[in-house]
Order: C-alpha cells, then structure tokens, then sequence
C-alpha cells in the first residue's frame, strides 16, 4: 500500500453539502469581495493546496419555488478565483464549472487564463450529475446529462491547453467526436504548470472510471474509514489501465470539522450547530423530500408521517425504515429524528482528536488529504488553520511552508508527465 | 461657459489593449495609470479570433488592485451561454463593488464558429440580433434577485425572501433562460453596457439597450450626427436620451512629441484609417481637440485607444488629462465610487420590483 506522510488541504466555498448552517457574514455581504477576499487569506495562511469555489448553474428549487432555507448565492467562481490570484500568491484557485453545458474552447480559454494570470494556481473542477433542469438557464435547453458528453469535453479541453509546443509555437488542433467538432488554433500558450489541474468528483462508477482515466485530484464524499479504504483502493487501482499510477492521483474527502477546547466541548457545539440548523421548516423541508410529498400541515414536534413515501426506490424505503427505526428506538420526535439522522459532521473533537484522526486517515490509505467544507467557512477556517495546522505540522503530516509556486507542485503532482501523458481522444462518430 | 449647450461633465476612457501580454503586471501598470488620470473607465477588447487572455478574466484580476476606475472587458454573445456571461459580468460587478461594465461584442467569422463547430457563421444582423437579446436578458437575470432578496440574518431558518426572486422566462430567436440568477443583484444594479454604435447592425442594439455607445468619427459633425441619431433612437425605445452616452472612440497616437508633426492632423483632426480614426499629434494638441469637440456639443466624451499603450497612455494621462484637469474641463479626483456614479448614470430601479422603487 502506498502511503504518502504529507496530506493535503483545501476549502470548498460556498460548499454544497446541507448539513450546516452558514456563519459567515450577513446577507449579500458574502459574496462582497472582502468576504472572499478573507476567505482566501486565511487557506493561504493555513498553507492550503487549494480553494475551491463551486458553481451556480441553477437555483435549488424545492416543490416550485426557489428552496430558502440554505444560503444561496454564489459568484461566477473563475472571475472571482482571478480576483482572489491578487490577494494571494500561493494558494492554488479551483472553480467548478459544470460539464453539461460547457463548450471545450470557451472552457479552455477561461480556466486558461485564470492559469496564467495566477502563474501556475488554476484547477478545473469538472462538475457532473448536476440538475437537469438547469438546462432551462442554457441554450442547450434540459436534457439529461451524458456522461460520454463529459468525457469527451476533458479530452477535448486536454487537447486545446496541450496544443501549442512546449517551446511557445501555437499549432492548430482539431477534434472530432461525437458531441464535439472543432478545430482552430488555441489563443494561449501551455500552461506554468504544464496543464491546469483537474478535479473530479462522484461516487458513480462512471466518475470513478473518469477519475482513474484524467483526474489530477477526486473528490469523493466522507464515509466509514473501512468504506474510504475500500474506495481509495478501488480508484487507485483503476490507474494503471490508463498507464498511470498513484503518484498521479490524489483522492480527497470533503469532509466537516467542529473544534472545541474539549472533545465534549465539540460534541456539544456540533449537537447545537445540528440544533440550530435544522428548524421546524427544514424538518418539514427534509420530510417533504424524503417522503416525496407535500408535509406542510406536518407538525415537526410530533412523530414521523405515517404516510409511505411516494418513492419506490430502495434507497428512500430504506432511509426511511431507518429514521422511523431511529425514532422508535430514541422516542424522537420529527424534529430530533431529523437532528439525529442528517447533517453529522465528520471530524468532532478537540484540535488534538481531530488531528490524530485526519493524519490516520491519510496513514491508513483511506485518503490523500480533505477539502473542508460548510460550516468552515471563514471562522471555522481560520480556527482549522490556527489550531489544527500546527499540530498536522508537528506530526510531519502538512508542509511548513509552500515548496513551490503551482498547484501542482503543492500536490506533488508532476508537471512534466502532464504535459505528455498520453489521453484518450473522443470516439469518432 | 461649460454648459453653453446643455452639454455634461466630459467623461473620457481609455483601451489598456496589450497583445501577446500574459502576465498580470502590465495590465495591472495600465489601469492604475489610467486611475492615477480619474479616467471613467477602461476597455479590455476580446475575441475568440486572436491569440490572448480572456478579457473579463484579466479585469477582474486587476479590480482588488485599484479602487475607482470603470473596468469594461469585451464579452462576446455569439458562441457564450447568455447566463454565465451575465454571471461573470455581475461578478466582476461584485469584486470590483460596482466598477463593472461590459462591451457587447460579436462573433462574425467561419474562424471563430469552427473553434465551437456548433453553427456556421452568421450574418451580422442576425448575431447582433442576438446580441441585443443576451444584453436584454442579462439585465433581467440581474433584476431576477431584488436588492433585499437576502435576508441579512436569517428569519426562521430562511435565508431568502423567495417572493423577490423571479423567472425570467425569456425567450429569444436562438436561445431561452428560464431563471432566476443564482447570484444576487450586483452593487450598481446594471453593470455599465458599452456597445461600439459604429456599423449599423449595432446601433439598434446601443440605441436599445447600452448605457455607453462608442462611434469611431473623424469629425465633430459626423460624432454630432452619430450621437443625435442614436439618442433619437434611444427615445424611440421609450428611453430617456440622457441615458446614453456617446463617446468618441479614436486611434491615438502620441508618439510625435508635444504638437501635432503632419499637417492635417493634431489640431487638424483625425484621419480616417481602416481601424478606425487616428489622432497623431502631440497631448497638447489632443486636449485641444477633446476640450473643442465637447464644447461644440459633438460628444459626452472620448475612448481612446493608444497604439502604443506603455508610450501612450502614459502621455494621454500626464498630458492631455493633466492639461484639461488645469483647464477645469475633467475631474482632478472621483466624487463617486462606482461606474454608474462616475458616468452620472442613476442605478435602475429593479423591474420587479413593485414597492419602494425609485421615481
């Protein structure tokens, strides 16, 4: 088993997952510039790889109307990512852009430039599986997303930051597959860091295998460490089909963190964050979708529904046997059933317990570091990297300073074998 | 004396166009330059056509870095999703707070069509019918979040007031967005829209929908007649004409020394070139030509395009500016801190916003 001693760091703004609530500045301030701005100084200051701003394509919607009960907002994450390679000079700068709709040479262009500009920082994460219907905001209109469309998009964006000579020559590319038909000549030269770095995500088997094919870096979800092992050793082991190996791959959880003094004291906050987070809407909002229809009359300080859920799907009937297990066992109302069943963060503990706990996670090949995401944004974050950091540093676990000036270097990903590792081009029809 | 024609303040903008520049840095030299002279704003052209950095992207690398000037990156309609420019034009509005605007540009070429392969060229009526359909609908996404939409701390565990979000529902010849935005109203409510009214196919989109339109005149009637012509059309749509500024755009070039070196030009006037009127003389003579033309009620005001930029821009700012900030004819500092404010353009009040608006 491989096993790396340096893990690595990112954040994730404004984090997509709902399990907590957002402590960061009020209202529309958040997406003011100071607000990112701090944002980005502080992941710089705890020395992390990357910050990675997600990407709206469509408001969440909940039965028709726009969902309220989760903060949403976010910027364009390249112009603001080309804002924040200002303000910082180390820190690598990811924006996820959604695949579904993307075209290879505006995409290229764009993450591109942001590379440039930031002389080396830029990372592309490909974003997959998002909402159909937020085809309605794009000119391809809503349609399911096909996965080969993804595929061939990365190949096609691979060939256009690969196309000019490593010595500054522009050469003309084209492509031609089945969803893409293109040739011209790219308007930049290759990247500082010999290609922008590449972040993909899912916890499908067509985004594993898309992973194994062209990932720099994979965002899976947090799970058991069993279940994190078996993942890591299932992606990994994918590599050596495409002709890489490990090194070329670094597999990151995105992952909750709450501090306290204590370990009791961080249970504590954690239980309150759940608490505060989950109010009688958002029982009846977590309901609603669970069970598939409309609870408005539910009274979240009673029992459960009684009703089935509308799905038929394995997944909700056994999500709901175990909530409705949870409440019986507990004799928990909605409201608790729902605190106690959603929304649990992933590292609780005192700065000590939640170090030792990341640095084993890395030691035992279940990961090669985490993106930290929700509730750490700004003060969580500094809180992270003021108090957990130092400890990751004394244990030789996290670098003490940056050794280089790219993403790539900061992810120990090579810069050479980027720019020549072989890739797959699109089928042609 | 100044207001011999009902005529407002001068506002003057320059290019900071810098082929082959990958780099931050001398961008970044250029737009503090053009601070450092109170200029309106600065334009940053594009196209999928050439070689170079993604304008919108370079901008809003440098907006931390300076503090009151207008940044302006072209942003081409052609071959982009309507809601990510619109995204990305409210960003820049956000990290700037409030200094952004936008050239509305095309894509005309079977060149720049292959590097997408999804459509052949188009004729320039249709892509600037297109045009003037995305600058409509990203002024509607811009609106589809009303400026309270965010609740400052959340009531009840909501973050939004969901009645002050909208769909848009917008359908167009070649596109549709349904809506709304997924990010709130930028600070100047409108990004500034900019449009070069120049060729014909754009004028109805200037007239229509820009806050900003560029003609490239050679002469104060030419500008005059430019600018009455589309602030008519401008009223035809039902706008007021004050809303739309009409600049001058012209080719400078201040590498001659202090006066104008060949006979007909400098104090003579522009000479029409293929890219465009160019201006060769010295700054001396250029603030002659500046301070004449708007005297005479020809234009709100100039954008000048320096085909030296290091050279230029540098003369334009200690010379010609400096000269007309002596003359009391250009602001010596910015009272206002956004685009909008500096333009003396008024922040539109949201259209779906139905109490509280602005009369």
């Amino acid at each position: 088993m491989t096993v790396r001693r340096r893990m690595h760091l990112a954040a994730v703004f404004p984090g997509t997952d709902d399990t907590t609530g957002w402590p960061g500045p009020p209202g529309d301030a958040r997406l003011a510039f100071p607000a990112l701005e701090r944002l980005a100084r502080i992941a710089e200051r705890g020395l992390f790889d990357f910050l990675l701003l997600d990407e709206g394509q469509r408001l969440p919607e909940h039965r028709g109307r726009v969902h309220d009960l989760e903060p949403a907002g976010r910027p364009e994450p390249v112009a603001a990512l080309n804002a924040l390679a200002d303000v910082t000079t180390r820190l690598g700068l990811a924006a996820t852009v959604g695949a579904g709709f993307a075209e290879p040479y505006e995409l290229a262009r764009r993450i591109a430039t942001l590379d440039q500009l930031s002389a080396g920082r830029a990372a592309w994460r490909v974003a997959t599986g998002g909402d159909p219907r937020a085809g309605e905001n794009f000119r391809g209109g809503a349609r399911p997303e096909h996965p080969a469309r993804t595929a061939e998009l990365v190949a096609a964006v691979r060939l256009l930051w690969d196309s000019w000579s490593p010595e500054g020559t522009p050469r003309p590319f084209a492509h031609q597959g089945r969803h893409f038909d293109i040739a011209g000549e790219f308007g930049l030269p290759r990247s500082p860091q010999g290609r922008p770095v590449l972040i993909q995500a899912g916890e499908s088997e067509a985004a594993r295998e898309l992973a194994a094919a062209s990932a720099d870096v994979f965002l899976t979800r947090h799970g058991s460490p069993e279940a994190a092992r078996f993942r890591y050793r299932y992606v990994t082991q994918r590599l050596a089909a495409y002709g890489r190996t490990p090194a070329d791959l670094r597999i990151m959880p995105t992952v909750t963190v709450v501090l306290g003094d204590t370990d009791a004291e961080a249970q504590e906050r954690a239980a309150d964050i759940r608490r505060q987070r989950v109010t009688p809407h958002y029982t009846r909002y977590a309901l609603e979708r669970l069970w598939g229809r409309d609870l408005s009359g539910h009274d979240p300080d009673g029992p459960l529904p009684e009703a089935a859920p509308r799905g038929r799907d394995g997944e909700t009937l056994a999500l709901v046997e175990r909530w409705r297990a949870l409440a019986a066992e507990k004799g928990l109302s909605s409201r608790e059933t729902v605190i106690e069943a959603s929304g649990r963060q992933s590292f609780v503990g005192s700065p000590e317990t939640v170090a030792a706990a990341l640095h084993t996670r890395v030691r035992e090949g279940a990961a090669d570091g985490f993106v930290l995401a929700a509730r750490l944004t700004a003060d969580g974050l500094a809180e992270f990297a003021d108090r957990v950091v130092p400890l990751l540093q004394e244990r030789g676990a996290f670098r003490t300073e940056y050794e280089g000036t790219t993403l790539r270097s900061h992810l120990a990903l090579s810069h050479r074998a980027a720019g020549s590792r072989p890739h797959r081009r699109g089928n042609t029809a | 004396m100044a207001a011999a024609h009902g005529r407002g303040l001068l506002h003057l903008a320059a290019a900071v166009d810098l082929p082959g520049a990958l780099d931050a840095g001398p961008y970044a030299e250029l737009v503090k330059l053009a601070e450092h002279g109170g200029l309106d704003f600065v334009t940053l052209d594009d196209s999928f056509a050439r070689p170079g950095p993604d304008a919108l992207g370079v901008l809003s690398r440098v907006a931390p870095g300076t503090r009151r000037i207008g940044l302006v990156p072209t942003v081409t309609t052609t071959h982009t999703e309507p809601f990510q420019v619109q995204a990305a034009v409210a960003t820049l509005d956000w990290v700037s707070r409030g200094r952004a605007g936008w050239r509305i540009e095309v894509s005309t070429t079977e060149g720049e069509a292959r590097l997408f392969g999804r459509r052949h060229a188009a004729p320039a009526e249709t892509v600037w019918q297109e045009a003037g359909e995305v600058a409509d609908v990203a002024a509607r996404l811009w609106d589809s979040w009303e400026d309270d939409a965010v609740y400052r701390e959340p009531a009840g565990g909501r973050y939004l007031d969901r009645d002050r979000l909208h769909h848009v529902g917008f359908t167009g010849s070649a596109f549709s967005v349904r809506g709304p935005s997924t990010l709130p109203r930028p600070p100047q409510g409108h990004p500034v829209r900019v449009v070069d009214a120049t060729d014909g196919p754009a004028r109805a989109v200037a007239a229509r929908y820009a806050d900003v339109a560029l003609v490239r005149a050679a002469s104060p009637d030419r500008a005059a007649a430019a600018r009455e012509q589309l602030r008519d059309a401008a009223a035809g749509f039902g706008r007021r004409p004050e809303s739309l500024l009409v600049l001058v755009s012209l080719l400078v070039d201040l590498g001659d020394g202090e006066h104008a070196a060949e006979p007909g030009h400098g104090g003579g006037g522009p000479r029409p070139t293929v890219q465009g009127p160019l201006y060769r003389g010295g700054p001396v003579d250029l603030a002659e030509l500046i301070a004449g033309w708007h005297a005479d009620g020809a234009t709100d005001g100039f954008h000048l395009v320096p085909v030296a930029p290091r050279r230029d821009l540098e003369r334009l700012v200690n010379g010609t500016v400096a000269l007309l900030q002596h003359r009391g004819l250009f602001r010596t500092f910015y009272p206002g801190s956004t685009l909008r404010e500096h333009l003396g353009l008024a922040r539109p009040a949201g259209r779906y916003t139905v109490t509280g608006g602005t009369s």
